[in-house]
């Protein structure tokens, strides 16, 4: 790895003038911003507040399940635990983290000064946070004006007809689903805006093909965003309307179906899946190369499988209801197209490893948490395609088989990656340089923690443990499995707490990080750290897809070969 | 990365930022394309579904009068388009009215077909199946051409103040392309309420 001290380029120093500030006014900045670098760091600071309450809701469910027949938690506070928990994973933790890198990144990586659209920048931030204010309102609000309150208690996916004015009394359901229409409308804003700045916003010279692969992909998820939120809202609106209107969309009694609601809900549900992992792809994509010394292996073919994993993700949702009963038709057409899906994510792990074979690989953080993730995302797909054969997810459908397989594709999978950028680009951002060896225990502590809880969540599913039940009896040989699951929890908890501790202690007191730390070859490492205000003094020009190669060996540059 | 010595072909330079306007709104209408998307699905798989009356044969009369106004505020913002690419403000104001005009039209024709609904036939929007997916789908339409019809008397305060000018061109058509899809979503509304599920 390159020593910082090694760079001969003019160091950081973070400005003194901006602690000199009043607080007032070094508040009101942050909340008039529409600087994407600013809101991409609100996003980053939004999504890891809420990594740490859905974290926290998560260790209560593990210690409820540690043992059999707890009383740790009642029932109701279960049911409410797993439905925050769901909820707040996936809107408020996976999407605002995913797109606080893409707004950061892809302007500096595009060579571009800001968003095409600054202030429906700010917009969209805001109506994202406003959607988690709202959900987590339903704590203090969710029974109406008189009682204590409630929080959701419906799932994520809120099944009809529970959430019908009948079995969801009170406002917490509604509160859910104005949280995530509210949300979703600051999701389809950001997306909007993405695609937007990667199609009108580059530099001279960078063309589609000399796009980083981040941005690639990234434009890919912000395609996928806009016509995969939406079936959520109108389905929130259907819901509304029943709830308060009197309507009749998923009312059995009045012709309307329940199925119906399903169906909508995972057309978005299972499509968004892919929209969170994808940008855990560009993630892995800029990071496995920069430190195996060696561009990307096959740029045209990570392209395709990503925009072949998009197109064929839409046609997979049904996935989700083999258990309800469809003809054998639809079963056989979900299992075909579940299992094409892991065509090209196949492509692209044979990619990644293509890109380390015969490279000069660097283990550090980042690169760590990328290896980490090839395997465990490996593990995740093989998973994925046991549970798309129908027959096989009527045993183990709604069980914590299905649960272990999703933990391991959304944290093995993403939170990995997100750990790896977190690490990788801190240096850009903040200026300064992480503390090494705190950034290995984190990584070995999250690593045990990640597998003693979820590769040993596997075998209760496969035992018959169904998920979602707030306790169990002793004596159907469990007991084992879900202590050794809730102990993992444990260790996670102490990995994230070395990551906090490393980057609150680096961010005041690190070593100078320096403009490019990793040897890097994208356009962000050309700029100072953190960056101006305005990106880049002057717009760069590229004739490659690794302009700060060009510029570091004009002797042997990319575009005479590519 | 040196500016000073680099020529770019003009084949690879990428999109102008200028254009940026156009392809967010073709963004937007991807999005609310999958709503109303939703929305269709929906109407189509409960139709003829509803365990009580009325049934939309016995309700239902085709809007032609409206569908033709709205229809035509294409057409005429089409004619303003124009004028304001020529720098013709009072043309444009002129054509401009006209879209309103006729937008507004169609939402007082589907007030009176609503009215009549609600007070002769009894179909509410809980009353039935039919009822719920008839105003939702007929009602998110509705509220599009409302907002259109908001931004369109906005841009008409300013044109009025003489602030709008032929630099404007292309914001105009930024908007007009939201109102051709309002339009477009007509077409498709209106074939399937009207004339499939009837």
């Amino acid at each position: 790895m390159l020593d910082a001290d090694s760079i001969s380029k003019p160091m950081f120093v973070p400005p003194s003038e901006a602690t000199t500030l009043p607080l007032f006014d070094r508040v009101h900045e942050w909340i008039v911003t529409v600087d994407h670098k600013k809101l991409g760091l609100m996003y980053l600071g939004y999504g890891i507040l809420f990594l740490v309450i859905g974290g926290l809701e998560a260790t209560v469910m593990r210690i409820q399940l540690a043992i059999p027949h707890n009383h740790f938690v009642s029932p109701q506070a279960f049911n409410e635990l797993f439905t925050m928990h769901g909820t707040t994973m996936v809107f408020l933790v996976g999407m605002p983290l995913l797109f606080g890198f893409a707004n950061y990144m892809v302007p500096l990586m595009i060579g571009a000064r800001d968003m095409a659209f600054p202030r429906l920048n700010a917009w969209s931030f805001w109506m994202s946070a406003l959607g988690g204010i709202i959900l987590y309102f339903s704590f203090i609000g969710g029974n109406g004006l008189y009682g204590a309150g409630g929080a959701p208690d419906v799932g994520w996916f809120a099944y009809a007809p529970l959430t019908a004015r009948a079995f969801s009394p009170g406002h917490s359901t509604d509160y859910w689903a104005i949280g995530l229409l509210v949300s979703g409308f600051g999701s389809i804003g950001t997306a909007l805006n993405i695609v937007t700045t990667v199609l009108c916003m580059r530099c001279p010279g960078m063309t589609l093909g000399r796009m980083p692969l981040f941005v690639w992909l990234n434009m890919v998820m912000s395609a996928m965003v806009l016509i995969v939120i939406s079936p959520l809202t109108a389905a929130q609106i259907m819901l509304l309307i029943d709830r308060y209107l009197g309507g009749h969309f998923f009312d059995t009694q009045a012709g309307g179906s329940a199925v119906i609601w399903m169906h909508f809900f995972w057309i978005f549900g299972h499509p968004e899946v892919y929209v969170l992992i994808i940008p855990g792809f560009a993630i892995a994509s800029e990071i496995i190369p920069v430190f195996s010394r060696k561009p990307i292996f096959g740029y045209a073919i990570m392209v395709a499988a990503t925009l072949s994993i998009g197109f064929l993700s839409l046609g997979v949702w049904a996935h989700h209801m083999f258990t309800i009963g469809m003809t054998s038709y639809s079963n056989a057409f979900f299992t075909a197209t579940t299992m094409a899906v892991g065509v090209p994510t196949g492509i692209k792990i044979f990619n990644w490893l293509g890109t380390m074979w015969g490279g000069k690989i660097r283990f550090s953080i980042p690169m760590m948490f990328c290896v980490a993730f090839l395997f465990q995302f490996l593990i995740a797909g093989l998973t994925g395609i046991m549970l798309s054969a129908a027959p096989f997810d009527w045993q183990l459908g709604n069980s914590y088989f299905v649960v272990a397989h999703f933990h391991y594709v959304l944290i093995g999978g993403l939170v990995f990656t997100i750990f790896a950028a977190l690490y990788y680009w801190f240096p850009k951002i903040s200026g300064r340089m992480y503390n090494e060896t705190l950034g290995k225990w984190h990584f070995w502590l999250f690593l045990i923690g990640f597998h003693l809880t979820f590769d040993f969540m596997h075998i209760p599913g496969v035992l018959g443990m169904p998920r979602r039940i707030y306790t169990y009896e002793a004596g159907r040989g469990w007991e084992i499995w879900n202590l050794i699951i809730s102990v993992g929890v444990i260790f996670q908890i102490a990995g994230v707490l070395c990551w906090v501790v490393n980057f609150l202690w680096s961010y005041f007191k690190g070593k100078p990080a320096g403009d490019d730390p990793w040897d890097a070859w994208t356009l962000e490492w050309s700029t100072s750290s953190p960056p101006p205000d305005y990106n880049f003094a002057m717009i760069p020009v590229v004739r490659s897809r690794r302009p700060l190669w060009d510029l570091k060996h004009p002797e042997d540059p990319d575009w005479k070969y590519e | 990365m040196a500016a000073t010595t680099i020529t770019v072909p003009p084949n690879e330079m990428p999109l102008g930022h200028e254009l940026r306007g156009r392809v967010g709104m073709w963004c937007l209408i991807a999005a609310e394309s999958a709503i109303f998307c939703i929305f269709v699905v929906a109407y189509l798989y409960y139709a003829g579904k509803s365990l009580n009356g009325p049934r939309p044969r016995e309700v239902l009369e085709v809007p032609i009068r409206i569908s033709i106004a709205l229809f035509s505020s294409s057409f005429t913002i089409v004619r303003a388009e124009r004028a304001i690419e020529h720098g013709n403000s009072k043309l444009f104001a002129t054509w401009w009215f006209a879209t309103i005009f006729l937008g507004a039209f169609f939402v007082v024709g589907t007030a009176r077909e609503w009215y009549k609904l609600i007070y002769d036939h009894g179909l509410t929007i809980s009353s039935s199946l039919f009822g719920t997916t008839f105003y939702s789908l007929v009602g998110l339409h509705l509220f599009h051409v409302l907002v259109g019809l908001t931004g369109l008397t906005i841009v008409l305060v300013f044109a009025l103040f003489g602030l709008v000018r032929q630099e404007h061109a292309e914001r105009i058509g930024v908007f007009a392309l939201y109102w051709h899809f309002v339009d477009a979503v007509w077409v498709v509304v209106l074939t399937v309420v009207y004339f499939i599920a009837r």
